[in-house]
């Protein structure tokens, strides 16, 4: 039944989009961390997403074929802005401590994003359910 | 079961098929975000054509299930977006919601060809 492949399907969307809802929550919370070093300063966090293309790719038996999944995190590559503090515990030996890399502008975008997508796969969903209780009612004409 | 086959007609097997084109969009819309995802749809012409026109696999026992072919993986199409986008991504949104909005439509449309058909039959067999 085809109705089952699209609750799988728009469930793997929403399960990728909620990591990406809470990596840019991650990174908005590490906005104002500050480090000695730039290697140990925070770079904002993002999932790449891949789509699942075979039963290989999936849980044997799932019905996710199609869906997407989050194949990994790759860090934000902007460089991390150096500011003078010589008063901060993390400074370091020339008073330098280093900011995290995260633009807060682009999170919140990254955020709507997340947001709006994930709403349309609870449409998605929302939908497939109504036409499977409709078709359930084929019995009662 | 013969009798039914006819008097269900063509709305059957297009109810297949219009579900089978609703998971197509599901998954369309699933990966809007996936890097070089290419968005596709049911070439519903040609699937309803093969669907009619082509014999199930053969069965050789009276106790062989039927293996429903429905077609859809043969007649799938890549769609041509509007725009180009710069992940090589070819799902617009707006464009895969509109059309899983109309497919829902139509599928509704098929259950109620096939709820009339249904109580047709029913009206037949009481012989009010």
């Amino acid at each position: 039944m085809a109705f089952d492949n699209i609750f799988g399907i728009a469930g793997t969307a929403l399960n990728a989009q909620m990591v990406r809802l809470n990596s840019t929550a991650s990174n908005l919370a590490n906005a104002s961390t500050e480090a000695s070093t730039e290697e140990a300063a925070f770079k904002a966090k993002r999932p790449v997403f891949e789509a699942l293309l075979s039963d290989e790719m999936t849980n044997a038996g799932a019905q996710y074929v199609g869906g997407v999944k989050v194949s990994g995190m790759v860090d934000d590559q902007a460089p991390n802005i150096k500011v003078h503090d010589p008063g901060n515990p993390k400074a370091d030996a020339d008073g330098f401590v280093y900011l995290s890399n995260v633009n807060e502008v682009t999170e919140m975008v990254e955020m709507m994003g997340a947001a709006r997508s994930y709403q349309n796969n609870v449409e998605v969903i929302n939908t497939a359910k109504a036409l499977m209780m409709r078709t359930l009612d084929i019995t009662k004409a | 079961m013969k009798i039914f086959d006819s008097a269900l007609g063509i709305h059957e097997k297009a109810l297949g098929l219009r579900s089978q084109r609703l998971e197509v969009i599901a998954k369309n819309i699933a990966n809007a975000d996936t890097p070089h995802f290419k968005a596709q749809d049911v070439d519903f012409k040609a699937a309803l054509d093969s669907v009619e026109t082509s014999r199930n696999l053969s069965t050789t026992d009276s106790k062989h299930f039927d293996i429903p072919d429905m077609g859809t993986g043969r007649n799938l199409v890549y769609s041509v977006p509007f725009g180009n986008s710069l992940d090589g991504n070819t799902v617009e949104l707006n464009v895969e919601q509109a059309k899983y909005g109309k497919a829902a439509a139509q599928y509704q449309a098929t259950l109620r060809f096939l709820e009339s058909d249904i109580s047709g039959i029913r009206k037949a067999l009481k012989g009010e």
